[in-house]
């Protein structure tokens, strides 16, 4: 049988797995610092920086933390607190929207 | 036994009510109720931040994206070196653990100087904690996680000191583990700051 250590470790990546996604989110960065300088229109720039964003979130979270190769247990509970968190960020840009509560003064 | 979960597998030499490691459990409940309290500065920041009190010159356009740029690359690489410590000190490799622990910690030196030396430069073109809402909830924003950071490199430190006194091995990584998660979750939080709190707000102001 193997020992627990082994184990624990078996599903983990090696390092190699780790630097692929730490060079990914480098150029992620990159291409976000791209999109803020070029002219392109705020209606294609601001969702292509919430995209990048959320794939850039969901690699740390996923690799790095190991939340993909770990219990579901502590999925949840990061996801718990993760949805919540969302709920405050939309009933905040309804605000905004809806009730102009960022217009410059 | 071969379908054991990793989290499982951990908990062999202490079994708990789930099975799994009750510091990590314990870890990843600290790590959802930070989404809810960054979520929550998050979120007064983007109320806040067209409130200029009169002081239109004081906004988002006085960011330095290149040099904040640098920064986000230097806590995104921390990230990496926490995980190579981390493989390293699994592996058995405990010089190799010093070598990233220690580089981690330097990388997050390296950005809080950045964020003071920024801190410095707003409060010169006359952006200070005083002087509009947006300014107000910019700097408890970005201080807050300064002191996350902070907490952070500590920790790291010490676990740099402990493994120099052999009281750090391979058989207690689980410890390391844990300070990598709440470090990846300040790279996390910084990676969402970044883009809604200086890439947005900069091209809505300059573009």
């Amino acid at each position: 049988m193997a020992d627990a250590d082994d184990l624990e470790h078996a599903d983990h990546p090696d390092s190699s797995q780790y630097i692929v996604v730490g060079i990914i989110l480098a150029v992620f960065t990159a291409v976000e610092v791209a999109i803020s300088f070029a002219t392109v229109p705020a209606g294609v720039a601001v969702p292509s920086l919430i995209i990048l964003t959320i794939l850039k979130f969901a690699l740390v979270v996923l690799w790095f933390m190991h939340l993909r190769f770990d219990s579901g247990w502590f999925r949840r509970l990061f996801l718990f607190g993760l949805v919540i968190a969302l709920a405050v960020y939309a009933a905040t840009i309804s605000l905004m929207l809806y009730a102009g509560g960022n217009q410059p003064t | 036994m071969a379908e054991l979960t990793t989290a499982e597998a951990s908990t062999e030499s202490h079994a708990t009510s789930l099975g799994l490691s009750n510091e990590k459990l314990g870890m990843w409940t600290l790590l959802g109720s930070e989404c809810l309290f960054f979520g929550a500065l998050i979120s007064a920041y983007l109320v806040y931040y067209g409130r200029y009190n009169g002081v239109p010159e004081v906004s988002p356009a006085l960011y330095d994206i290149p040099f904040t740029s640098v920064s986000t690359f230097v806590l995104l690489m921390s990230s990496l070196g926490m995980v190579l410590a981390l493989s390293a000190i699994q592996r058995g490799d405990d010089r190799g653990f010093r070598i990233w622990i220690l580089s981690t910690a330097m990388m997050g030196t390296v950005f809080l100087s950045g964020q003071i030396y920024e801190f410095t430069v707003f409060v010169n073109e006359g952006m200070r904690l005083d002087t509009s809402p947006f300014a107000s909830s910019f700097y408890v924003l970005t201080s807050f996680h300064g002191i996350h950071v902070t907490l952070g490199v500590l920790m790291l430190v010490t676990l740099w000191a402990r493994s120099m006194t052999g009281k750090l091995t391979e058989a207690n990584a689980d410890v390391v583990e844990n300070v990598g998660l709440y470090w990846h979750f300040v790279d996390i939080v910084w990676i969402v700051i970044f883009t809604a709190i200086y890439l947005i707000p900069y091209e809505q102001v300059t573009g």
